[in-house]
């Protein structure tokens, strides 16, 4: 075993254990914790298969951006864990009983003689000036260009909908515009009444 | 280096693209009473699409963006069918969605966006496209769903629907992941040289293409895989329901096309995907009409017959030859057709704070407008498949092709199950016709409605008596797209 099959292996287990405890810890924190450490481990892998732009990408986007996010709205809501685990119990038996079938069913087919390390692989060592972002920034924007597209429409689409659902005009709310606020006179704010003065009654 | 590709055979794709981001602009500035300015342009820009796709046919598949996107007969009959779906819909639903606050720029732009999420599934030649095309088609169909906010039941429907399809998203990808694996390419056209030439690791495949079968059997609503559609179809605005029943299906059939025929149609996978569409198919029609029966909501009871719809539409596509392509496509054409007049009508009787979705609202709706009742008539009677309606033809054209496949049995069931499915749809026109009516508030639908409610009633039976065009059509287009390299 090479110094890189024992790399690739430490990472891979690191990734599983990860990945399990992402859906078995009790506390959501953990959980989201769990996920950073299984980005970690995934970018490692990547940074293996010499696609090191895309490594440092998912470091700093989904563990820097996208993770501290999700930290703190995990954070911020007040999520009821003994209500979400209700009917657990009542539903593992059988959900286990599938998943088991299953699991055991696609280890079966993925551990023939298809999938071994003979059948994939490592790509071929690149020259030292090879420069990933070029190559990756090349075919994005030639061959991959429709998909691409493709993909910003469809971030186009998720901000629509998620302002279409969310955004409501509140009657009730008391915002301020400017606008009216510069724009207003003083006859509009104050009503000088003329009064006769009037004797107090003795 | 250079970069040059051809770019007109997208046309439809790049302008509807450009006239969903003018109509997201556009409606900022248009104020509420002037939203009809945002409908007017929808139509427009659904209408440009028709002609750019209508003047840039030539019969030959046409490949650009380095293989990803194809043109051929089969994308463009589909895509103009598709066209003028999503035109009827939003004049059949004007009126519906203007009385419950939905008539609003968010509706339309969600539409368009879903309309181009099917043309570029139906135009995909590589399965990251097909992929994206139906993200595109899926966001916006949840959102659509969710977008009567008050609504518990909508609200509940667009949970559901986004979870479930979340979940067919990722088996469909798992199995794309795996033929990738298999053969190192994701391009259809690469793709099915190295299935047929038999290549590519055939247990890897098998393994992949399982997951592809479940994904698309979500994606159809095919039993076992249809939990959502009942709950989807109930729940969502009828407007809505009338759009994801109608035409997302011919998209749906161009996702199967390219898939399993196109990537994955050699000898040996084949006979595989053949075993599981039978499965699917026979469930799908025995569940679906047999649990049709019991409800009484009536957009309950039209999801389970999109049910056992789909499950025929799978019999002609697992025929495996020309035939069975060509009946399926005029077997989805026709659902389509059946289904906007359906829903139609259901939006023709609702009216402001009332939901025309029971079966009793139909009672005696003969004695109320005896046009409207003979039209439900006529497309009710093409739901069951009786002659003289084209609803027949497509069931009798989809059955020649499985009895020719030499499935009998499949046939023989297929046939059962229908006649059990007519018991429900013939209940409505007993309804109809032999009932008194409780609802007696007078219809009175807009002139364009009304117009075209009844040319799509009267093409049912038309179509029926003189169906040959549309099937030479369906056949040609099928002919001209799979079977020019072969």
């Amino acid at each position: 075993m090479t110094f890189q099959t024992f790399i690739f292996y430490f990472f891979a287990a690191v990734l599983i254990f990860a990945a399990l405890r992402v859906i078995t810890a009790r506390n959501p924190v953990h959980a989201a914790l769990f996920l950073v450490l299984a980005f970690f481990t995934s970018a490692g892998i990547w940074v293996l298969l010499q696609a090191e732009f895309l490594a440092i990408a998912l470091v700093l986007v989904y563990v820097g951006a996208v993770m501290v996010l999700f930290l703190f709205v995990v954070m911020m809501l007040d999520i009821n864990i003994a209500r979400l685990r209700e009917g657990f119990w009542s539903y593992l038996p059988l959900g286990a009983l599938v998943a088991f079938l299953l699991a055991a069913e696609m280890g079966l087919v993925l551990a023939s003689r298809y999938t071994g390390l003979a059948d994939m692989p490592a790509p071929p060592p690149l020259p030292a000036g090879y420069s990933n972002t070029k190559e990756l920034g090349r075919l994005l924007y030639t061959e991959y260009v429709y998909p691409f597209e493709i993909a910003a429409v469809i971030l186009l689409v998720a901000i629509v909908a998620a302002i279409a659902l969310t955004l409501r005009r509140r009657k009730q709310s008391k915002y301020i515009d400017p606008a009216k606020q510069i724009n207003v006179r003083r006859a509009d704010r104050v009503r000088i009444v003329t009064m006769p003065s009037e004797k107090k009654d003795q | 280096m250079q970069y040059i590709l051809p770019l007109w055979p997208a046309y439809p794709e790049l302008f509807m693209l450009a006239m969903v981001c003018a109509i997201l602009v556009a409606d900022l500035f248009v104020s509420d009473d002037n939203r009809i300015i945002t409908y007017a342009l929808t139509q427009a820009a659904l209408a440009g699409c028709f002609a750019i796709t209508w003047l840039t046919i030539t019969g030959e598949p046409i490949h650009t963006f380095s293989g990803m996107f194809v043109d051929d007969l089969m994308s463009d009959v589909l895509k103009l069918f598709t066209y003028l779906g999503v035109m009827v819909m939003l004049v059949y639903s004007r009126a519906y969605i203007a009385t419950r606050g939905l008539f609003r720029g968010e509706f339309f732009v969600l539409v368009l966006f879903a309309t181009l999420g099917m043309m570029i599934m139906i135009s995909a030649n590589h399965l990251l496209t097909l992929y994206l095309g139906l993200e595109l088609l899926a966001l916006s169909l949840y959102a659509l769903v969710a977008l009567q906010r008050d609504s518990a039941i909508a609200t509940e429907a667009a949970m559901k629907y986004f979870v479930l399809g979340a979940l067919a998203s990722g088996m469909l990808l798992y199995g794309m992941s795996m033929i990738y694996g298999a053969t190192g390419t994701l391009e259809i056209t690469r793709l099915s040289e190295i299935v047929f030439d038999g290549g590519g690791k055939d247990v890897v495949l098998v393994f992949g293409l399982v997951f592809i079968v479940a994904g698309l059997g979500f994606k159809l609503g095919a039993v076992p895989f249809h939990m959502w559609v009942p709950d989807v179809y109930h729940g969502a605005p009828t407007a809505v329901t009338l759009f994801i029943g109608s035409a997302p299906k011919l998209a749906a059939f161009a996702f199967v096309i390219r898939l399993l025929v196109q990537g994955l149609g050699a000898e040996q996978l084949l006979a595989e995907w053949q075993q599981m569409l039978i499965v699917m198919a026979v469930l799908s029609m025995a569940i679906g009409n047999i649990t049709a029966i019991a409800q009484t909501n009536l957009k309950r009871m039209l999801a389970y017959s999109t049910i056992s719809h789909m499950g025929f539409l799978l019999l002609g596509i697992l025929s495996g030859d020309l035939n069975g392509y060509g009946s399926g496509m005029f077997y989805v054409v026709v659902y389509v057709l059946m289904n906007l007049g359906t829903f139609g009508m259901i939006m023709l009787l609702s009216r402001s704070g009332f939901e025309a979705e029971n079966l009793e609202d139909f009672k005696g709706l003969n004695q109320r407008n005896p046009w409207y009742a003979f039209l439900m008539l006529l497309l009710m009677f093409s739901m069951a498949g009786m002659p003289p309606t084209v609803g027949f033809y497509a069931k009798l054209s989809v059955l020649q092709a499985v009895v020719n496949a030499g499935y009998l049995w499949l046939a023989v069931v297929a046939v059962l199950f229908s006649l059990i499915g007519a018991f429900y749809y013939l209940r409505i026109v007993r309804l109809m016709y032999f009932e008194t009516p409780q609802d007696t508030a007078p219809i009175v639908p807009r002139a364009d409605a009304r117009v075209l409610l009844a040319a799509n009633g009267l093409a049912v039976l038309v179509l029926g008596i003189f169906p040959e065009r549309l099937m030479a059509l369906c056949m040609y287009s099928i002919q001209a797209s799979l079977y020019v390299t072969q």
